[in-house]
């Protein structure tokens, strides 16, 4: 049986940069993310200080959250830009 | 804890299996190829599939577990969650468009799409297998335990209920229906939980949990204690049944008996040399097999559900509740109150085993940040290991998953890839938000069932009314209803497509391959309801853990590698698999967790941790670049062209 996707796509003239971009996004979150395992692991007394009427923990937790769909949101438009730059 | 039956609840859950059935047998018209199958036709929208993905992910782990956590043990509960969406990004950034453009219908398609090697099929095949199964388990255990209150049913009705169905839906319709199930009921657990939410906010903290006034809070009691010269402990009004010197008196509890009533407390030393004690909850397990509740048997209703705060302070005041507040109110409130947690001690008297539940009360500054659960302060280096491993299991799990894999293969394009990732981030996003004030309303509103904390969801719901309950308990259904049903289409595929079509070159048409996937979805069914009631008892969240860590040590670096590294050869591939899989599996066997199920003391367990991940997939990864550089051929031949081109 051949291989190939489900559906036909055609040629992707954006594909790199899209990796590039993907990659160095990647890179930017794991940071973040394990910057927050890391205080978690080592000095976990400082995600109890209070910071705008919240602990740090929670703090740190809803940014996580809220960071991810930002930088999904900024991915995806860069990639929709890209790809009807290079595709057209 | 003994519930009651509505026949609301009752009538809503069979309407939505119903539902879910005709949904499944109307789409079921529609699929003919093997194409329609697997993968929907790939002509799914990107926001029905976005929302499928969440409601894919928002299993019974996520929806009853980290609740549940939540709800006994704080922020640790939500650590979970953090991890769980943080592995969406991994999805999104590296995985999600090169698996569009590489696969057909299944992972291995992907992984074998530059190779075409038998090693590789049927490693991935396995691994798939494996993983799906892992997951399988504790969906099916969530089912038993859901069914139990919503129609007083055993746990292994609930487990077969979800096997006939789950099967029945995936064998007449594949991947079309899944997906349409994962949209209603994700769509329908977001709406659902947000007003659960907004009724919990409404409510605020109250020192008082009366459940809006319908239901009267245990009153907890203290007693003053003293000793006398001999060293005997008296209490006012009490008989002292299990004294100082006794087993309990050296585990820090007394046993106290009044009108014949036997009751366990908790004994506190005061500056002033009396004694405080504080009422305890407790079960009995007799050497007989009979379990005891509060001292009687479960039908007694003896066992009252637990969860309230000892102190409520807002705006730097004392107050007897903060009436309605905004969510931050809500949480700043909570974090400047104490809260009173439960502890959990045994004691053995000659194969007597009394499990006591006490009262510890803590400040919500501390609930509200790590270290209840993972023991992280003053942690010792395998402990803080573990906790890191976990955190990277999570991390590495999501874009490892087969049967979140398959779903980048229902849409039309890369952009709809793209976009149903965003919608689906979103919407797990903003559940898991949602989780964090579900799981700290649990812990304060009084409807904890300290023996099982998987239902503290559906339970705070209940305080809010038998309406809200039967919605909620029914969608949890039908959560663990869609996520089986997309975790049999997933194992189905690996047997079918995988292993007899392309690995054993059985040459079978497009009718052919579809009845194969159909009858192999059965096959699975029957294995993972027989699991499902094997592992009764086993915690959710925990089994999930593992399989994220499997997943992530089996598939995440052959994924990686084959993207991003020129010289990965199938070879490669398929050992990588194989270390991964082996590794993680043979590392959960030989853990602490593990030996205590086989009926072991955990300290006899060869390793001192539960969590492979950290071992597991570097050791993986090693496997994956050692074997490649080993069997490089042609430095600069076919291989390393292919995987430029791509």
């Amino acid at each position: 049986m051949a291989h190939g996707p489900a559906v036909k796509l055609g040629k992707d003239n954006a594909a790199g940069y899209k990796t590039k971009l993907g990659i160095w996004m990647f890179l930017l979150y794991t940071a973040v993310y394990f910057g927050f395992v890391v205080i978690n692991a080592i000095k976990p007394s400082l995600m109890e200080t209070v910071i705008m009427g919240q602990t740090l923990a929670v703090v740190y937790g809803f940014g996580l959250l809220g960071f991810a769909l930002v930088l999904a949101i900024i991915y995806n438009n860069l990639c929709n830009a890209a790809e009807r730059r290079l595709n057209s | 804890m003994i519930y009651t039956q509505s026949p609301l609840a009752i009538g809503l859950f069979i309407f939505f299996v119903l539902f879910v059935l005709g949904i499944s047998f109307f789409l079921a018209r529609r699929t003919t190829s093997a194409s329609a199958y697997y993968a929907a036709g790939g002509n799914i929208h990107w926001f029905t599939n976005g929302i499928a993905f969440a409601g894919d992910y928002l299993s019974a782990a996520s929806f009853l577990g980290i609740c549940g956590m939540i709800a006994t043990a704080g922020y640790d509960g939500w650590m979970y969650a953090i991890g769980y969406l943080a592995g969406w990004m991994v999805a999104l950034f590296l995985v999600a468009e090169p698996m569009k453009r590489l696969g057909k219908y299944t992972f291995t398609d992907a992984l074998d799409s530059k190779f075409n090697s038998k090693g590789i099929q049927l490693m991935a095949a396995l691994s798939t297998l494996v993983v799906s199964v892992f997951y399988l388990i504790p969906q099916m255990v969530g089912a038993g335990v859901l069914v139990q209150p919503l129609l007083g049913l055993p746990h292994w009705v609930g487990v077969c209920i979800v096997g006939v169905v789950v099967t029945i839906i995936v064998a007449s319709a594949g991947m079309a229906s899944t997906t349409y199930v994962q949209f209603f009921k994700g769509a329908l657990l977001l709406i659902m939980s947000t007003i659960v939410v907004i009724c919990l906010l409404g409510r605020g903290l109250t020192s008082n949990p009366d459940q809006g006034g319908s239901k009267a809070y245990h009153d907890f009691k203290t007693l003053q204690a003293t000793v006398s010269v001999e060293g005997a402990l008296m209490v006012p009004d009490y008989d002292v049944v299990a004294g100082l010197d006794s087993e309990f008196g050296q585990a820090g509890f007394v046993k106290l008996s009044k009108d014949g009533q036997e009751t366990i407390w908790h004994l506190e030393k005061k500056a002033d040399g009396t004694m405080q004690l504080s009422e305890t909850l407790y079960t009995v397990h007799m050497a007989d097999g009979t379990k005891l509740y509060n001292g009687a048997p479960k039908e007694d209703g003896q066992f009252f559900p637990v969860g309230h705060l000892k102190e409520i302070r807002m705006d730097g005041q004392e107050v007897a509740q903060t009436g309605a507040v905004g969510p931050f109110g809500y949480l700043s409130a909570f974090q400047n109150s104490t809260i009173v947690l439960w502890g959990k001690k045994y004691v053995d008297i000659n194969g007597e085993l009394t499990t006591i539940y006490y009262q510890k009360p803590t400040p919500g500054s501390r609930v509200l940040r790590p270290g209840l659960k993972f023991k992280v302060d003053n942690a010792t280096g395998t402990q803080k290991f573990n906790f890191i491993s976990l955190m990277i299991a999570l991390f590495c799990g999501t874009a490892a998953l087969p049967h979140i894999l398959i779903r980048y293969y229902t849409v039309p394009s890369q952009a709809a890839a793209r976009k149903s990732t965003i919608v689906a981030i979103a919407a797990i996003g903003f559940f898991y938000v949602l989780t964090l004030f579900l799981g700290l309303g649990a812990m304060t509103n009084g409807v904890i069932n300290l023996t099982d904390n998987n239902m503290s969801a559906p339970l705070l719901a209940l305080s809010f009314g038998v309406v809200l309950f039967a919605i909620i308990s029914s969608l949890a259904f039908a959560t663990v209803l869609g996520t089986v049903s997309g975790l049999i289409v997933a194992s189905s595929g690996a047997v079918a497509h995988d292993l007899m079509d392309k690995f054993f070159g059985m040459n079978m048409t497009e009718t052919a391959k579809v009845r194969a996937g159909k009858i192999a979805a059965v096959v699975i069914g029957l294995v993972a309801i027989y699991l499902g009631i094997v592992f009764e008892g086993m915690n959710v969240s925990f089994l999930v853990g593992w399989a994220f860590a499997v997943a992530a040590s089996a598939n995440l670096p052959a994924i990686l590698m084959i993207l991003f590294w020129k010289k990965t050869t199938a070879k490669g591939v398929a050992a990588s698999i194989f270390t991964g899989l082996t590794t993680a599996l043979g590392l959960i066997l030989v853990s602490p967790d593990m030996y205590v199920r086989y009926g072991l003391l955990p300290s006899d367990a060869p390793i001192a941790f539960n969590s492979p991940a950290a071992i597991s997939i570097p050791a993986s990864f090693i496997a994956l670049v050692v074997v490649s550089l080993l069997t490089q051929k042609q430095p600069a031949g076919q291989e390393a062209t292919e995987a430029a081109e791509a």
